[in-house]
């Protein structure tokens, strides 16, 4: 997975844009910081989400936290293998880790977001 | 609790710290129309053996079960309670209200819940039941938020009118800040109508809240009910009496979602309206939107068996305004007294309690129901419980057999939300419960006083048609 195409938030979940398409996850850093994962929810295909809204969570044994929508679209995929194979978060992230797929309507949204080196930053500079 | 009082010596010292002269001058602060400007209008204080023979009198002024006839219904009931209870949960070990902080310190405590839990799943047929919660109604509630977490649907709840008024009540308050509309299906035949219940649901609705036997004692179509919830995409939530486990269907044979109880049955006693015991039991993959305290087992690091708590991550010490419930103890006490008594029990006595309880409580009614002016309400088959309709009102009805020595009731006409099932005959309704705990010569002298009462007091106003 090539991270220089993805999209960063600064609560750790990436976004990489296909077109109008936007597939969303949580990055190593969180997956790492979480622990072990025990349970993964997710929207429902259909779900309209505005960027920073909550499309689900993620718990691990020491914490349950939020996933936030980087951007605003509508839930056009789940990946449905994921809850059954946490697994995938630890080992490919970037890729069998992705969570959602958003169909978006305002791509220029992510231009906003940081990239691989201010990400990096960002996790250097205030990590939790 | 120790009573902390202040001295004469106390109070100066605590003014001269802060620079005041007197109390007068430290209240000056508060506007005078606010103050009172006499002393307190209470007697004044007794001496100890004083103190002692007014409590005596008030206490002999006092009645319960053990030295009336019991047939009092409404969701406490005066079920035998072996000595065994009272032995085992007045120990030391256990005589605590709360699970500690450091729960897992008190491998005993959990323990005991733990098998409260097993107990509750072998009871309702869940797969997993928490390690209870306050009482009934609030278990009605906690339900309620939780099916509308499941769904995703926080718009609209629909409760059948038989749920237990009360119930309705505390849902009606735990709603009340959500914006969330509470529909309720009048039901006025006794239980409720499958088709007009199927009709009023719609893919908004979050949840059918069904209460098993009704509020008024008879049995609804409880497959059916649940079975419409769920053709909408709603939950079924059962709120069940535990005692009739011995003789029905479980809730989760039945279909329902989440059932939930008042446990006040299972080794309680009545105790003037609480402390009683909320029981939760649910289907495994809604788990995670379950309320309260879930205990486990597992293996400490020596293989040895241990108890924990599970799925503290979304408690309210962790996850705070996000958690999935304020609740974060349970009524272990309480708890604790359910568990030896369905120990005690075991499932042969539950059924014997539960059959004893029918057979005694269908003898009552057909007797009741032969004396003039006192009727069956619903001819809905019947658990325990049963409403009789008396031709007047029907407090008066229970003031006669409490003189007798007799209590029945309560009147449903005290129940503003019932009126709409009840209708004209609300305040001619009375509940009517009986347990293993009556005999067949009790049920037969209440009969029997109640028959020279009505024969001897009858006025035209009682032998007239219903209102």
């Amino acid at each position: 997975m090539d991270r220089a195409n993805l999209k960063f938030t600064r609560s750790h979940e990436w976004l990489r844009l296909d077109g109008n398409t936007a597939t969303v996850g949580i990055t190593d850093f969180a997956v790492e910081a979480l622990t072990d994962l025990v349970y993964i929810e997710l929207p429902e295909v259909g779900a309209v989400l505005a960027a920073g809204e909550i499309f689900g969570e993620v718990e691990s044994v020491k914490a349950v936290s939020d996933l936030y929508a980087p951007i605003s679209g509508e839930v056009i995929e789940i990946n449905t293998s994921l809850p059954d194979d946490l697994d995938a978060l630890s080992e490919d992230p970037f890729g069998r880790g992705w969570m959602i797929k958003l169909a978006i309507i305002d791509t220029s949204a992510a231009d906003g977001l940081l990239d691989e080196a201010g990400y990096q930053d960002h996790c250097q500079s205030a990590p939790h | 609790m120790a009573y902390l009082f202040n001295t004469p010596e106390d109070i100066r010292s605590m003014l001269e710290t802060i620079g005041v002269e007197s109390i007068e001058e430290f209240f000056a602060q508060i506007p005078a129309n606010l103050q009172l400007d006499r002393p307190l209008d209470i007697p004044l204080g007794l001496s100890e053996p004083e103190l002692e023979t007014h409590l005596r009198e008030l206490a002999a002024a006092s009645h319960g079960t053990s030295s009336r006839v019991c047939l009092m219904g409404g969701g406490v009931y005066d079920h035998f309670i072996p000595a065994a209870v009272d032995e085992i949960a007045s120990r030391g070990e256990f005589y605590t209200a709360y699970t500690p902080y450091q729960a897992e310190a008190s491998q005993g405590s959990l323990q005991a819940f733990f098998e409260f839990q097993s107990l509750i799943c072998q009871l309702t047929g869940m797969d997993v039941s928490n390690a209870s919660l306050y009482e009934g109604g609030t278990a009605v509630s906690e339900a309620v938020f939780m099916a509308m977490r499941v769904t995703r649907r926080d718009g609209r709840v629909v409760v059948l009118g038989s749920l237990h008024p009360e119930y309705q009540q505390i849902l009606e308050t735990y709603l009340g800040g959500l914006g969330c509309q509470l529909d309720v299906i009048a039901t006025p035949d006794g239980a409720a109508d499958v088709q007009i219940v199927r009709d009023s649901l719609d893919t908004e609705t979050s949840c059918l809240v069904i209460q098993q036997p009704n509020v008024f004692g008879a049995l609804e179509e409880l497959e059916s009910l649940c079975q419409a919830a769920h053709d909408v995409g709603a939950l079924a939530i059962a709120s069940f009496d535990p005692i009739s486990l011995g003789l029905l269907k479980s809730p989760a044979t039945c279909g329902a979602d989440i059932a939930v109880a008042e446990g006040q049955s299972l080794g309680i006693p009545a105790q003037y309206g609480g402390p009683y015991l909320g029981i939760l039991a649910c289907r495994h993959k809604l788990v995670r939107q379950m309320p309260g305290r879930l205990i486990g087992q597992t293996l400490d690091r020596k293989g040895r068996r241990c108890f924990v708590l599970n799925l503290q991550a979304r408690e309210q010490h962790i996850r705070r305004e996000k958690a999935t419930s304020n609740i974060c103890t349970n009524q272990g006490l309480l708890a604790l007294r359910a568990t030896v008594y369905l120990a005690l029990l075991g499932r042969q006595g539950l059924r014997d309690v539960s059959e004893l309880c029918c057979r005694k409580a269908h003898y009552a009614a057909e007797r009741l129901g032969e004396l003039p002016g006192l009727e069956l309400m619903f001819s809905r088959p019947f658990f325990k419980e049963f409403t009789l309709r008396y031709h007047g009102d029907a407090t008066e009805l229970i003031d006669r057999a409490a003189t007798a020595g007799f209590d029945l009731g309560p009147a449903l006409g005290r129940f503003p939300r019932l009126r709409e099932s009840l209708g004209d005959a609300a305040d001619q309704a009375l509940l009517v419960a009986v347990t293993e705990q009556r005999t067949r010569e009790e049920i037969d002298r209440l009969v029997d006083s109640l028959a020279t009462t009505l024969t001897t007091t009858n006025t035209p106003q009682t032998l007239g048609n219903p209102a």
